[in-house]
């Protein structure tokens, strides 16, 4: 199977987007960014392949086909859960003379949340747009503090060790077979007789499937530090673009607000840029700004839009800077604002910013297509449908449900079409960078 | 580092003697005049034998040296906003530590502040503080705003008069000489021939490959002619150098040399408008020619003079020369006129597109051109690029964020000129 790999390499998350000959997507990959970009990206890769692989073998298994998906990568998190267990158990015992005590200590969480892998790792938690990291740090900090509480514990040096494990353990690529964790998780979707046969069958299939990568395409925040040829790398705005038209075909206007970043993109009929502004250097109304209220508020990231969306009376915020937004919230809790009327405020100033991009870009047309991690949250897609339906009526807003995913997807398109001879430095026909 | 021909030593040394020469002048009892560089009076200050400061250039030398960052402070210390414009903090902050300046030797006070173009109104400004600081004689040109875009016979005459009856007996009583006329026809002259020279250069770029970059090597270019040297045989002689330079490169079909050697693959060919970034100077050029893009044309390069849309200074009438000078600025334009400068220069220059930098420190450039942006668009049907920083406050310079925007820029002009090769920027599958 000839395929084409697109890899969006974003300030928070890395995605991979594989898709065949016939631009239909085949397999995804998602991972968090982290300090070391090579293998936050070599991580979303390899899961879009192991995803490719793991469509075709589910293609013909009807309604076992759902819960192997489940168990298949709830296998994958317990073999990554069971690296960072060897790792932590290595790092306590290096701990100068405290090593015989820490190390049965934090061993001892981790086996808890080994048990618990099943509900822990879930797609249900998974679709709060939660990690690996996110997910098992979250429950080894709770379940840390409840072994304190029981007393005897030494519970700063117990974060300690994990804090380390976890650094090493998320920079290491996992080594595991396709075919070894796609059995694992049939048995642990507990099928029997036939099922069970024809999906060890179909797993032995797609386990030996040659799957080639005919070409890639890098892009994002970080796609200068992608280790691709010069040519393959290409701008997110124009990705961003190609991507939005290739999931809704009728999008002219896209508005992706990442990490970073805010981009108002127009496109043509094609997904062709003709367009764009972007914010400077301020991250102000980007998402890390939104992750920067979350920890002032003590929120999880996810737990903001739906928030923001219960206000009766939303605060007016007039800072968009990151540090002065901080402040005002302050302010505006003293004098005894309700925190959902703040977030509602606050989820308004960065589209009231967005919106003045949007302008400069060419104003809305009829179909806009909301795009980055932001689009997840669901205050600040009401609060864009209501700014633009009062500054340009009623147009068509969408917010696509892999909409993470579309930079890579436009990558990913990129990719199959190579690179024009005439745009190419040394004028030489690109065949596809599979180097 | 830049490769040397004969034409970039030539302007190192008009530099360097225009600076040594300056801290010599108060020895050699020569009067110095502060001015600036847009509608300056350059061949009448020579015909006094004047000492001429460019306060602008000394800040953006300074950027390029990496010293303005120091200035600037200097000057937020002692109360100015950081939303004051950063060639006026630059030059205040340098004069606060002791006006020592980019070549490393004393700039020497004024005896004269000489205004001659006040479509920036913060020049006004600025020489008010200059005033304050040292006491001297200050000279105000009020130079019409040039709002249907011509210049009427009434805007000549008025400026003329006021050279007549407010510039010129300032600067022969600060001197103690009387203008001479033919002395000054003279110096206009030498400055059409020079101009004549640099026109052609800028011309030049029309052609493919492109001999020059217009906006990165024309700031060199413009050295001198925008500055002292106009009217000068020194200027005569580095602008036929230059030709000469740019006629070889033109004959042996070689793009525009850069600092990492020539040009081999000339790409884009794009039309520029605003200044440029001073402080990440080199790396904002370097943004361009690693996408092999080559600006063919600018408006920047036209501030002091817009010679390749034809202007001379004419010997024969040399105060309604010079009155034509200062009412022809480019900031001194309208902005449908600044759009339609901008349009012709994409048709004439045969450009792929337009990149618009917009600085945050100068109004006069910046106000509009998100307007002028759409109305380019709208003229020549290609879309724009617009970019963000400033003059010389590198606090302003995000170079990731103009990176990503420009190449995002030029890959979306590659994609158009793909998608208009094959249709649908579909390979035939």
């Amino acid at each position: 199977m000839r395929l084409y790999l697109g890899v969006d390499l974003g300030s928070t998350t890395s995605k991979a987007v594989l898709v065949d000959d016939h631009e239909r997507v085949v397999g995804r990959g998602i991972t968090n960014t982290r300090s070391n970009y090579d293998v936050a990206v070599e991580v979303a890769r390899r899961d879009a392949m192991t995803d490719a692989r793991l469509a075709l073998a589910l293609r013909d298994l009807g309604g076992d086909a759902a819960a192997i998906a489940e168990a298949f990568w709830v296998t994958i998190d317990l073999h990554r859960l069971e690296a960072l267990r060897q790792i932590c158990r290595e790092t306590a015992r290096a701990v100068p003379g405290e090593g015989p005590r820490l190390a049965p200590a934090v061993d001892m969480i981790l086996a808890r949340l080994v048990e618990e892998a099943g509900q822990l790792f879930s797609a249900q938690a998974r679709s709060r747009g939660s990690f690996f990291r996110d997910i098992v740090g979250a429950r080894f900090h709770a379940a840390a503090e409840d072994a304190n509480a029981r007393g005897g514990f030494d519970f700063e040096r117990v974060l300690g060790v994990y804090d380390r494990a976890i650094l090493e353990a998320e920079n290491q690529l996992l080594e595991v077979s396709f075919g070894e964790v796609f059995t694992a998780a049939v048995e642990r979707a507990l099928l029997a007789g036939d099922r069970r046969e024809a999906a060890l069958a179909a797993g032995e299939a797609a386990a030996a499937a040659e799957l080639d990568v005919a070409g890639f395409v890098g892009t994002g925040y970080g796609r200068a530090r992608l280790p691709f040829p010069r040519d393959c790398i290409r701008s997110e705005i124009l990705c961003h673009g190609l991507g939005a038209h290739a999931m809704l075909p009728r999008t002219r206007t896209v508005l992706d607000i990442g990490g970073q970043d805010t981009k108002a993109i127009q496109i043509d009929d094609n997904g062709l840029v003709t367009s764009f502004q972007m914010n400077d250097r301020c991250a102000a109304g980007c998402g890390r700004y939104l992750g920067y209220i979350a920890d002032e508020l003590s929120l999880g990231l996810h737990e903001l839009g739906p928030l923001a969306l219960t206000a009766r009376r939303p605060a007016r915020i007039t800072s968009t800077c990151t540090v002065f937004a901080g402040t005002e919230i302050r302010d505006l809790l003293s004098v005894g604002e309700k925190r959902e009327d703040v977030l509602a405020g606050l989820h308004r100033a960065i589209v009231t910013r967005a919106m003045s991009l949007l302008a400069r870009s060419g104003g809305v047309s009829e179909e806009l297509t909301f795009t980055g991690g932001v689009a997840r949250n669901p205050a600040a897609v009401a609060a864009l449908r209501d700014m633009v339906e009062a500054h340009y009526g009623a147009r068509t807003i969408n917010v696509h449900h892999d909409s993470i995913y579309t930079g890579a997807l436009g990558a990913a398109l990129f990719a199959t079409r190579g690179v024009p001879a005439a745009d190419l430095p040394d004028g030489k026909e690109c065949t596809g960078c599979s180097a | 580092m830049i490769e040397k021909e004969a034409s970039m030593e030539a302007q190192k040394e008009l530099l360097a003697g225009y600076f040594a020469r300056l801290a010599r002048a108060r020895d050699e009892q020569r009067p110095v005049v502060y001015t600036f560089v847009p509608g300056n009076l350059v061949e009448l200050l020579a015909a006094f034998d004047v000492a001429p400061v460019y306060p602008e250039v000394n800040a953006l030398q300074s950027a390029m040296r990496q010293r303005s960052g120091g200035f600037i402070r200097e000057a937020e210390r002692a109360g100015h906003s950081e939303d004051v414009c950063s060639y006026v903090k630059c030059d205040l902050g340098m004069m606060m530590k002791g006006n020592v300046g980019p070549t490393g030797e004393r700039i020497p006070p004024p005896d004269l502040l000489l205004l001659s173009f006040t479509g920036c109104f913060t020049f006004m400004k600025w020489f008010e503080l200059l005033r304050d600081q040292y006491d001297c004689e200050v000279a105000m040109l009020h130079v019409p705003y040039v709002g249907d875009g011509v210049i009427t016979e009434a805007m000549r005459a008025y400026v003329v008069e006021q050279l007549r009856r407010e510039v010129i007996p300032k600067l022969e009583r600060v001197t103690g000489k009387r203008l001479d006329l033919d002395h000054l026809r003279g110096l206009l002259a030498r400055s059409r021939r020079a101009e004549e020279d640099l026109a052609w250069v800028f011309r030049s770029a029309r052609r493919r490959p492109s001999p020059i970059d217009a906006y990165f090597g024309g700031v060199y270019y413009i050295g001198p002619i925008f500055t002292s040297f106009r009217g000068s045989e020194d200027a005569c002689r580095y602008y036929a150098t230059l030709r000469g330079e740019v006629e070889a490169r033109l004959a042996a079909g070689l793009g525009p040399t850069t600092p990492d050697g020539p040009l081999g693959d000339e790409r884009f060919r794009l039309v520029l408008e605003g200044p440029p970034n001073w402080t990440s100077f080199r790396d904002f050029w370097k943004i361009f020619y690693d996408e092999g893009a080559v600006a063919v044309a600018s408006t920047y390069t036209q501030v002091g003079g817009t010679y390749e849309r034809g202007f001379r200074h004419d010997p024969a009438q040399p105060l309604e020369s010079l009155a034509d000078y200062c009412l022809s600025c480019y900031t001194n334009l309208p902005l449908p006129q600044r759009s339609r400068i901008l349009a012709d220069m994409v048709a004439e220059y045969e450009a792929d597109g337009f990149v618009i930098h917009s600085v945050k420190s100068c109004n006069s450039f910046s106000a509009g051109q998100l307007h002028m942006l759409r109305e380019v668009e709208q003229l020549t049907g290609i879309p724009g690029g617009f970019i963000e920083s400033d003059l010389v406050d590198a606090r302003y310079y995000g170079h990731a964020n103009i990176k990503n925007r420009i190449e995002s820029y030029l890959q979306m002009l590659g994609a158009r000129r793909a998608g208009a090769r094959d249709g649908a920027n579909r390979r035939p599958s």
